[in-house]
This record gives C-alpha cells, sequence and structure tokens, in this order.
C-alpha cells in the first residue's frame, strides 16, 4: 500500500502571510512547529483593511484565535453580512488558496471527502485482462493494491485541503443545509484534521488550515459541531461601520451620501419586514446612487429606488410608507 | 483568573446555557492567547469559546458584565461627589483599567467642586449630549443620573431594574426626544454641527448636520429627514439606556459581589418565558424570537417531508440508477409518498389573560401554512367570530395578528369568557364544515367563569375531526382549579398540553404536522 505524503509532518510556516500584502504582518515563531499567521489582533484587523474586508474587534478576535488555538470558525448571521467574504478575505490576506465546499441536502462523502474513480480502476482491470496471461491469479493482490492507489483516488475539497502542501483556506459554505447525520462527517476534519480512508490509512494534514464554516441558521447544528469551533456572529454592521464599507467599496461616493445610505438603511433594519437589507444590497443601492447621479436622498428617490433594497413587494410598501412617515409609528 | 472563570462558566450554565467542559477548557486556552487588560477582547475570547448560538448573547453578556466588571474595593462607590465637568471626563472607554477610570474622574471633577449636580443642570447636560452624539458625554450623563436619581443604598434587596425605572422615569427620555425633535423642526439645531470634544464624538459624517444647518438658514425638514434625525436621536437614547444599565450593574456588584448580583439578574432565555407572565419587553423578545423559530421550524418540515423512508420500490429509478453499478442495483429506489396535508381549525380564546398566547400560537401556524392544506382560524371571549378572511387580506401574519384584535366581534353579553356558549355556538354555525380531514386546535385556559361547560360540542367535534387538540398556557398544576373545566374537555380531545413557552409551542406544532 503507498501512503500519501502524510509520514513526516512538514513544519508549519508563516509564509506568504501578508506577502500579498505586500508587508510582514506576521512573525513567525518557528519554535517546536508552533507557527502563527497573525501577531496581534490589531494587526489582523489592519491586514483585513487592506485587502478590502472592515472588520471589527469582536470579528478580528476570534479569527485571531482559531489561528492559535488551530480551531474552526463557525460564522453564523442573516444572509448577506459578509459571512463567505470573510473567509475569502482571510484567503487573499495569508495569500492561501481557499478550497470551498459548498454544502447542499444530500451533500456525501464520495462529494465531501473523496471518491475512488471507479471508472478509471474498470478500465484497469480490463487492461489487464486483456493481455493474454495465465499467472492471472497471482496478480490479483497487486491489481489490488494498483487500483487502490492514489492514482485512482478522486480528491474532493475537504481531503483536499488536508493534503495541501501550502497554506489552504478551507471554506464549508451553508454548513446548515446538510442533513445532521452529514455532519458527522466533518467531524474528524475539524478536530483532528485528519481523513480516514480504509484502503489508504488516515491521512494527516501537513499544516494545519484555517477554517471557516458559515451558517444561515436554517436550523441548529449539532452540539457535537459546535463543540468544535469557535462561534462568531455576524450581524448587520452598526452605522459606523456600514458607512465605512460604502465609502470603501464604492467608487466616487461622497461621504454625506454614504452616511446618508447607512443612515436609512439602519432605519429599514429597524422595521418588521420580511427581508431586511443586506450589505451587499446596500452596496448594490449606493453605487446605483452614484451612477445616477443623486447627490442626496429625497423620498422620491427612496421611493423609485427601494426596490434594490428590498426583495418583497409588501416590503417595499411598507417602507415607503414609513420613510415618509417623519416619526417612527410604535411597532404594535 | 481560573477561578473567576470557573465561576463564569457555572454562572452561565445557571443561566440555562449549555457549556460542556471541552468548551471550558477552550475558553481558558483561549484566554491565555489575548491580553488580559483588554476588556472586549477577554469578552469576545469567552463569547467565541463558550457561546454558541446567537439566542444566547443577551444572557452571556449579562452575566459578563457582571462577572468581569471592576471588582474590589476600589471601584466602590467613591466618585458619586463628581461635579458637573466630569461630563467632560473621558471615561477611559475600553481600557477601563481601575486606576485610569479613576484618574480620569478626579481630573474632571475639578470644576464641579465636589458637589453633585441639580437636576436642572443634569437635563440640560442630558439634552446637550443627545443632540451632540457626544458618547463620552452620554456615559457621563448616565453616571451622573444614576447618582443622582437612583437613590442606591447599600445592601438593599432590591433588583437592579427597580433603579433602572427611577432613574429613567427622572430623566423623562420620551420629553427630551419631543423637545429635540421640536428644535430640529423649528430649524433651531444649529449648534448640533458645534464641533464635538475632540475623539469623543465620532464625527457622525456630514449628512445630518447637513440638514440642520441648511435648516437654520431656511427651509423645514422633509419627512425623510425628519425620520433619519428622529433614528439618530432614539438610538443615542437607547445607547444612554444602555450605559445606565452598564452603571447601575456595576455599583451593585460593588455593593454585593458577582455571585449574588448574577442570580438576581438571571432571566429565562426568549424561548423559556412564560407566556402569561410575560412582561412587554420580554413579549417584544419573543416576537424577534418567534420569526426565525417559524422559519427554522418550516425548514425542518419541508425536509421531514421530503425524507421520509417509506414506500414502495421505484423500478424504473432503481434500474436507471443501477447503471452507475455496471448493472447491478446496488441502491434500491423508492417512491416517496406524499403525506396529505392536514385542515387546520384555530379556535382561540383571545381575552385578555391568554391573549398572548393566542397570538403567538396563531402567528406560529400562519407562518407556516405551506404544510398545511387550509387554515381557518376563529376567535371568542364569550361570543364567537371566524377572522379567517383577516389572514387572506393581510400582507403579513404580524398584522393580520394585530387586526384581528381590533376587528373580530367577540364579545357576546359582557366580554368574560364562556367556553360553553362559545363552543356552542361554533358548533351551529361552522360544526358542519368539520371534517375527516380536519385537525381542530383549541387554545385557552378553560377558564370559563363558571358557565356551562357545553362539553359534548367536543364529544361532537372529536368524532368529525381527524383529531382535536387542546393547548393550555397554564402550568399543569393548576388545571381543574376554580373556574378551570379544562377537566371536563380533556376525555374529548386526542390531547391536551400544556404549552407554557415558545419552546413548548415548537415543539407541539412540530408534532402536528
Amino acid at each position: 500500500m503507498t501512503r500519501p505524503a502524510a509520514a513526516g509532518a512538514a513544519p508549519r510556516t508563516a509564509r506568504g502571510i501578508a506577502a500579498s500584502a505586500g508587508r510582514p504582518v506576521v512573525v513567525g515563531e518557528e519554535g517546536a512547529g508552533e507557527a502563527v499567521r497573525f501577531a496581534s489582533v490589531p494587526a489582523l484587523r489592519e491586514g483585513l483593511g487592506m485587502v478590502g474586508y472592515l472588520a471589527d474587534d469582536g470579528l478580528a478576535g476570534v479569527v485571531f484565535l482559531a489561528d492559535r488555538l488551530g480551531k474552526p470558525v463557525l460564522v453564523e448571521g442573516p444572509a448577506g453580512t459578509g459571512k463567505t467574504e470573510l473567509a475569502k478575505s482571510v484567503a487573499r490576506l495569508t495569500g492561501a488558496r481557499l478550497i470551498r465546499l459548498q454544502c447542499y441536502e444530500g451533500l456525501d462523502e464520495s462529494k465531501a471527502l473523496y471518491e475512488w474513480n471507479y471508472k478509471k480502476q474498470l478500465l484497469r482491470i480490463q487492461v489487464e485482462n486483456a493481455a493474454p496471461d495465465d499467472e492471472s491469479a497471482g496478480r490479483w493482490n497487486e491489481i489490488e493494491d494498483d487500483i487502490f492507489s492514489e492514482e485512482f483516488l478522486l480528491e474532493r475539497p475537504l481531503l483536499e485541503a488536508i493534503r495541501a502542501s501550502e497554506p489552504v483556506v478551507l471554506l464549508i459554505d451553508e454548513v446548515d443545509r446538510v442533513e445532521v447525520e452529514t455532519e458527522a462527517l466533518l467531524l474528524e476534519v475539524l478536530s483532528d484534521y485528519q481523513v480516514s480512508i480504509p484502503e489508504l490509512g488516515t491521512v494527516v494534514a501537513t499544516q494545519i488550515p484555517l477554517v471557516f464554516l458559515t451558517s444561515n441558521n436554517t436550523r441548529e447544528l449539532s452540539e457535537a459541531l459546535k463543540r468544535r469551533c469557535l462561534y462568531l456572529h455576524l450581524d448587520y454592521p452598526s452605522l459606523e461601520r456600514e458607512r465605512a464599507i460604502v465609502l470603501a467599496k464604492v467608487p466616487d461616493v461622497t461621504e454625506q451620501l454614504a452616511d446618508q445610505v447607512a443612515r436609512i438603511v439602519r432605519s429599514l433594519r429597524a422595521l418588521e419586514l420580511k427581508k431586511h437589507p443586506s450589505i451587499s444590497e446596500t452596496l448594490d443601492w449606493a453605487r446605483t446612487l452614484v451612477l445616477l447621479g443623486i447627490e442626496s436622498v429625497d423620498e422620491a428617490t427612496a421611493r423609485e429606488t427601494l426596490h434594490l433594497l428590498l426583495k418583497y413587494r409588501t416590503d417595499i410598501e411598507l417602507a415607503a410608507k414609513e420613510l415618509a412617515a417623519a416619526t417612527a409609528r410604535d411597532s404594535a | 483568573m481560573l477561578e473567576v472563570l470557573t465561576g463564569f462558566v457555572s454562572e452561565l450554565r445557571r443561566a440555562g446555557l449549555p457549556v460542556s467542559v471541552t468548551e471550558a477548557a477552550d475558553a481558558a486556552e483561549a484566554v491565555r492567547h489575548i491580553p488580559l487588560e483588554d476588556r472586549q477582547a477577554v469578552k469576545y475570547a469567552l463569547g467565541a469559546t463558550l457561546v454558541k448560538s446567537s439566542a444566547h448573547w443577551r444572557a452571556f453578556e449579562t452575566a459578563f458584565e457582571v462577572y468581569f466588571s471592576m471588582r474590589g474595593p476600589q471601584f466602590a462607590l467613591e466618585e458619586d461627589s463628581l461635579g458637573p465637568a466630569g461630563a467632560r471626563g473621558e471615561r477611559a472607554g475600553e481600557q477601563e483599567t481601575g486606576s485610569l477610570g479613576r484618574e480620569a474622574m478626579r481630573g474632571a471633577g475639578e470644576g464641579g467642586g465636589g458637589d453633585l449636580v441639580s437636576p436642572e443642570e443634569l437635563a440640560a447636560m442630558l439634552y446637550r449630549a443627545l443632540q451632540n452624539g457626544d458618547t463620552g458625554m452620554l456615559a457621563a450623563v448616565a453616571r451622573l443620573a444614576v447618582a443622582l436619581f437612583a437613590g442606591m443604598e447599600s445592601g438593599r434587596p432590591v433588583g437592579g431594574t427597580y433603579y433602572l425605572y427611577r432613574t429613567l422615569r427622572n430623566l423623562d427620555l420620551d420629553g427630551v426626544l419631543q423637545r429635540l425633535l421640536g428644535a430640529a423642526r423649528a430649524g433651531s439645531g444649529g449648534d448640533f454641527a458645534a464641533p464635538a470634544p475632540a475623539g469623543a464624538s465620532d464625527g457622525t459624517g456630514g449628512y445630518l448636520e447637513g440638514i440642520l444647518q441648511r435648516d437654520a438658514e431656511s427651509a423645514r425638514l422633509t419627512p425623510l429627514e425628519e425620520r433619519l434625525l428622529a433614528d439618530e436621536y432614539r438610538f443615542r437614547i437607547a445607547q444612554l439606556q444602555r450605559e445606565i444599565e452598564a452603571e447601575i450593574r456595576r455599583r451593585l456588584v460593588a455593593d454585593r459581589g458577582a455571585e449574588a448580583l448574577a442570580k438576581s439578574l438571571r432571566r429565562p432565555l426568549p424561548e423559556d418565558v412564560d407566556f402569561m407572565h410575560a412582561s412587554r419587553d420580554e413579549i417584544a423578545q419573543m416576537r424577534k424570537a418567534i420569526h426565525p423559530l417559524a422559519r427554522k421550524l418550516q425548514a425542518r418540515l419541508a425536509r421531514k417531508r421530503r425524507h421520509l423512508r417509506r414506500g414502495a420500490l421505484d423500478f424504473r429509478s432503481t434500474m436507471r440508477h443501477s447503471l452507475s453499478f455496471g448493472g447491478v442495483p446496488a441502491e434500491p429506489r423508492f417512491r416517496h409518498p406524499k403525506p396529505t396535508k392536514p385542515e387546520i381549525f384555530v379556535v382561540a380564546d383571545v381575552s385578555g389573560s391568554v391573549a398572548a398566547f393566542a397570538r403567538f400560537t396563531m402567528h406560529l401556524v400562519y407562518s407556516i401554512a405551506s404544510q398545511f392544506s387550509k387554515v381557518r382560524s376563529f376567535v371568542f371571549v364569550d361570543g364567537i367570530d371566524e377572522v379567517t378572511s383577516i389572514f387572506e387580506r393581510s400582507e403579513t401574519v404580524g398584522e393580520a395578528v394585530h387586526r384581528v384584535n381590533l376587528e373580530a366581534d367577540v364579545i357576546w353579553i359582557d366580554g368574560h369568557s364562556d367556553y360553553g356558549h362559545a363552543l356552542s355556538v361554533f358548533w351551529q354555525r361552522w360544526g358542519k364544515e368539520v371534517g375527516p380531514k380536519t385537525t381542530v386546535l383549541v387554545l385557552g385556559d378553560a377558564r370559563s367563569n363558571y358557565h356551562s361547560s357545553e362539553s359534548w360540542v367536543m364529544r361532537e367535534l372529536s368524532e368529525r375531526a381527524r383529531r382535536v387538540y387542546w393547548l393550555n398556557p397554564e402550568p399543569k398544576a393548576y388545571w381543574g382549579s376554580g373556574d378551570s373545566i379544562v377537566d371536563k374537555y380533556a376525555p374529548f380531545c386526542d390531547g391536551v398540553y400544556e404549552c407554557r413557552t415558545l419552546r413548548q409551542l415548537e415543539s407541539f406544532v412540530e408534532h402536528l404536522v
């Protein structure tokens, strides 16, 4: 049996952390194979800012701890608050490759971990049979070893992340979509960073990847999964943060418009809507306003462009009414 | 530190949060990696390791404030003698290390002459702080307000809410808000733009200042501008309330110690609050909780429906699928039968005592209406009325529930619950429409003010309907006491359930589908 690159765990290096950002954010402590990606929380926060992700201290703190403790981060929160973007940004910051596992109902081992390339195996056996030979019995073991070797192994995201020799960030997106039973697949990877393949043995990670799991909270995740993760709840941003995001992401937006956009969005989120505007929708709206050459939003423009922020007719009607109503009606 | 941490963890457990041993160990490990003098960092480190659900965050925050507020005698109530200039004092913001805080306060006290401010001065400061959005000043106002109004006495066994109420009553925040808006409307809000003390204000972007400055010269506020301004003030007031709460808590801890206080502050999680005894604040919390709850329930039920593993072999699909195993039917495929969807009749008592419960139940049932073939609802006190059309006409469930209260005709004689009359009228008018597919849900505490029970209606109903369930928001121990006649109806129901909290309600509804 051939063993994959599991043997002789290569020492983790801190290479490339902020290499992409063009300056060393990282102090690699190479002692005893322990290396860290981020020097401190403020440094991490600043680094994320440089790759275009505005983090607050809580968020940066959790990511920092994830690195130090070698634990996955479970990111939960409403849709469109930058959960997936966080993983992408961390990958960009550390110069790591992003490996993404999109979860869906019915996801199974062969899509998440690994699969044997069975067609190729069949071909291999047939080629063997086609060759005229009489000692076929003795060669069976050889073939068996052969067809269960790496050549016939199809890596799926989890195994790929474990076996990668370069730094990777593993993103397990929308983990709440898989069934409770399937969650168990993830547990071995998340706690021990290893994958057991019966025919090959156990593949142990050569370097501990940063793992992010995102969830839209459509169901409770199992205790076992939660216990293994650090928990980060990403809510809608504060007024200041949202304004900063608009300023950073929308070209040519004036500070005044950004402020007004953020304020209107905050007021909308205070209403009882079916779906509250997300950050990405705020950005779309701000971009549209800039394209239309609007410098200051009044009721008429707000009404005409609300459909960019809100996706339900009832929500739009309610919002238009409320914004023109001057004082908030006490929510009944 | 370890000792504080274990105390903290057991407090969290007492508050109902599931914290495992591994998680506690993780927390201890996490704390090693962060600077301990940074309170926020400690908070987030503990939060990330110990709290695994956003619904528990509030309980965690309260416990954290109590356990990791400034401990020890040096933080006792010595700053009570602060002068008004204390308002300008930096409250040492994030770095609430003790000595720093005290120095700041002392430095701030210089102009005040060590006397308490008068209520009038405080009101003026409050007005200014809210108008300028000056966070440092808001914090100082909160401090002074607590010192001045709360009347806190050492050793009094009173909960924090009492002090909070006293403080807020004296501050008259609603009045202040009206005055602020009035000033803005009149265009005299010019000093809004006055530069806030350095570093204290976050420089609230130019927009609102722009409005107010322009207004000082000419035009009136448009409704949109006024709305945004009002929201901004409201936001600042909410911030002030948080500051006041934190201040009261800090003083209580200094007085009584963390363990005792945490016990008095422990509050049930939103899903465990009793419907019948919920405060206004708790009802608001529950209303927020019910939406995600319904969504989760919906997702779970839809999934369950799809994954029922019963039914006949689907030969065609099995053969098709066997091709990938070289023609061996290794994985049999089955036809999933589509279970019939029940028809639901909700019959709800909406008299004062149980109205909240009826509202939540209807809200939940209608939120998952797609799981039922039809939902019809009836409300009663002593008269009964069908309100299905209100739900059909309304845009959102929340609005419909609200309108039910206003529009339904449920009073027959005196507006005291009469289950017997309501049920017999129900039987006369709609009894024929109950069929073998119908599930009838009766919601109420069955406190019928000693009217006759007319329990034959329930017997008839149970014969006609597929199922009859009774949900009672009262604790089981009270059933049958006083004028409660739930025992008379119970024999004819397929189940009588105690349903006091959102959690119980959720599990019942899941069972129902």
